[in-house]
């Protein structure tokens, strides 16, 4: 029999029994649509953590104090080995490969521009090398210099922000904000940048380290063994050459703390392993959503070969009357099986539908970033013409292996 | 010298079950049929009319013996080859008319068409031709009904087209009136006898004396024996179906 007639057959049996049809695709749209969802939403989740995460700046290093073994009252010991000073940060910045140190201090204080006064403003402490390193852009006026902080000049550059919220309409440049008492010159305003994680970039006034510590961080402590620093980024220019860096790092701040590299006081993490960490562990998770979706496609298939196997019985007499006229099991098995799989492939297909728009749907309604990836789409729809040919098989065969004579006796 | 039989038994004998529950229900059974003839095959129930119309019509196979149909040796042909020949030279009309439900009658009849193997037919070629043959049981005006849609004999005509369609060597008719009231079992009846006149051989089963006085010959079966053949005596030329049923 012709391919066209074959299916023609498919298409007047399944139009036949409409809703019976409908409700057995049920299982296998479910199956695919929630494949795509499932897929859309955690393709979503993981660009949205990789955005974060190169949005801090790209070929970072992040080296991290570690206060694991002695507490920070630990006398001249702790001191010693008590994690990150600032004075690490020159040293690092003569490392080779190393084009930009970056060391952040945070304190929160009051704000006050003229008589706009703001409570517990978030105070970022760092280096001439912040915009680069952490990609950010000047909108107005300039960062400070390197020189600037070495001489702890009170100067100060606005989140955007900030800058609305403590001159309005105004030209910040060149205004005089008091933070804590001291008097600092605004000197530039950053670009919008946007919320990353719980940080409001936009709201942040940025200082010269020196600034912070000297003025709003001040401890005995530092003044004798070095200002503590809680971090301190690194950019490297190449990335091929790393790990290579890393281990200079590495030797110079144990070198410097007096510790072994075993027992160091720094964490040094690449940005590659926070995207490595993150990108596991979303892949974990759309592994083991992709399985349960999976299972429901299968349920589904069942669903289709319970329905078949129930036609089958039912239309035992059909077979027959095929038979008396001329056609072979193979004819028989044929007619099935493509029903089998017009079923799953229509299914499939409305699947594919709901899951599309399902997924946009979702990302519409949530605050959940969805990617709809056509590889899950593909497979999705694969997997349910795969369900469909190897859940259709066994009521096929029963069909083609009726024997005419009973077929024809059924009642 | 050419076989100028188109059935002929030699000796099928179909056994069902084993051992102990084995029972025959034809034993060495031979019968000839000419081309054009039509036979009637009689019997009450369990005489083996059943199992040799089932071994005729190529949809059993008999456990012993050969049948030759159209100069084929068919006894020994497999699932795949008999349904080519159920397709190719048998047409069937059922007792039940075994329509598909739901279906047209047009789609009926092209069902036979549908399974030729090989078949170079466009679908329009195909459709052209159950038409055709629709129009020759006279219900042309009928073809886009559904079977639920029609009368009895209505329904019994679209089978016979369907068994002709495919312009079988024979047309096997199981008991073909036997759903239907009298007159309208006549008018089927005369239907079939227009057939045979086109050239059709005919095997009709049935258990109706009136019916089987159609018939050229008659031959009737008891315990899986045939009994007795009666020759009926009037040619397959046109006869008047009133007076005899």
């Amino acid at each position: 029999m012709k391919i066209r007639e074959v299916l023609h057959i498919a298409w007047e049996a399944m139009n036949k029994n409409k809703v019976r049809s409908l409700l057995t695709m049920l299982g296998i749209i479910i199956g695919v649509a929630s494949v795509i969802i499932m897929v859309s939403i955690s393709a979503g989740t993981e660009a949205a953590i990789k955005d974060q995460i190169t949005s801090l700046g790209s070929n970072l290093i992040f080296i991290q104090s570690s206060f694991s073994r002695m507490g920070v009252s630990g006398g001249k010991m702790a001191a010693q080995s008590g994690g990150l000073v600032y004075d690490d940060a020159d040293a690092l910045a003569d490392v080779n490969g190393v084009t930009g140190v970056v060391v952040e201090q945070i304190a929160t204080n009051a704000v006050k521009a003229g008589n706009v006064s703001l409570d517990s403003v978030n105070i970022l402490g760092s280096t001439a090398d912040l915009p680069r390193v952490r990609d950010m852009e000047i909108a107005q006026g300039r960062f400070f210099t390197k020189t600037e902080n070495d001489q702890t000049r009170k100067v100060a550059v606005l989140g955007a922000s900030l800058a609305t919220e403590l001159f309005g309409e105004e030209d910040p440049i060149g205004q005089t904000i008091l933070v804590d008492n001291t008097r600092l010159n605004v000197i530039g305003v950053f670009e919008e940048r946007g919320q990353v994680g719980d940080l409001d970039y936009d709201a942040r006034l940025y200082v010269p380290i020196s600034v912070v510590l000297d003025q709003f961080t001040q401890t005995y402590m530092g003044k004798i063994f070095g200002d503590r620093v809680k971090m301190i980024y690194v950019e490297i220019d190449d990335q091929t050459v790393m790990d290579d860096t890393i281990l200079q790092i590495e030797l110079l701040l144990a070198k410097r703390h007096e510790v072994s590299m075993e027992e160091a006081d720094f964490v040094i993490t690449t940005q590659q392993q926070i995207i490595q960490t993150q990108e596991s562990t979303t892949s974990a998770f759309r592994d083991l959503l992709a399985w349960v979706a999976g299972v429901s496609l299968v349920v589904g298939g069942i669903g289709i070969m319970n329905i078949m196997l129930v036609s089958v019985t039912e239309r035992t007499r059909e077979i027959g009357i095929r038979q008396s006229v001329g056609a072979t099991p193979g004819d028989i098995r044929s007619q099935f099986l493509t029903e089998a799989i017009l079923l799953s492939l229509v299914g499939g297909l409305l699947g594919v539908a709901v899951g599309v728009g399902g997924s946009w749907l979702f990302g519409k309604l949530s605050d959940m970033r969805t990617v709809i990836s056509f590889a899950s789409i593909a497979l999705a729809f694969l997997a349910s013409a795969a369900v469909g040919v190897f859940f259709g098989f066994y009521p096929a065969n029963k069909a083609a292996e009726l024997d005419p004579i009973e077929a024809l006796r059924y009642e | 010298m050419k076989d100028r039989h188109i059935v002929k038994t030699n000796e099928i004998t179909q056994i069902y079950g084993m051992g102990d529950a084995e029972v025959v229900a034809l034993d060495k059974v031979s019968i000839q049929i000419k081309p054009g003839e039509f036979t009637a095959i009689m019997g009450p129930s369990g005489s083996g009319k059943s199992t040799l119309t089932n071994i005729l019509g190529c949809l059993a196979r008999p456990t012993s013996g050969q049948y030759i149909l159209d100069s084929e040796d068919v006894s020994a042909l497999d699932k795949v080859e008999l349904a080519a020949i159920r397709n190719q030279k048998i047409g069937y009309v059922f007792q039940s008319f075994n329509l598909l439900p739901r279906t047209t009658a047009l789609r009926n009849v092209i069902l036979p068409l549908l399974y030729v193997r090989d078949n170079d037919k466009s679908y329009a070629e195909m459709e052209e031709k159950a038409i055709e043959t629709l129009k020759l049981v006279g219900l042309e005006d009928r073809m886009e009904h559904e079977p639920q849609e029609l009368s009895g004999g209505q329904q019994q005509r679209v089978a016979i087209a369907r068994a002709l369609v495919n312009n079988p060597v024979m047309v096997i008719a199981d008991e073909p009136t036997g759903n239907l009231d009298s007159s309208t079992g006549k008018e089927i009846m005369e239907l079939l006898h227009k057939m045979n006149a086109n050239g059709t051989t005919i095997i009709i089963v049935t258990h109706d004396k009136a019916i089987a006085g159609h018939a050229q010959r008659a031959i009737h079966l008891l315990d899986g024996h045939i009994d007795n053949i009666q020759h009926n005596g009037h040619s397959n030329v046109h006869m008047k179906v009133s007076e005899t049923v």
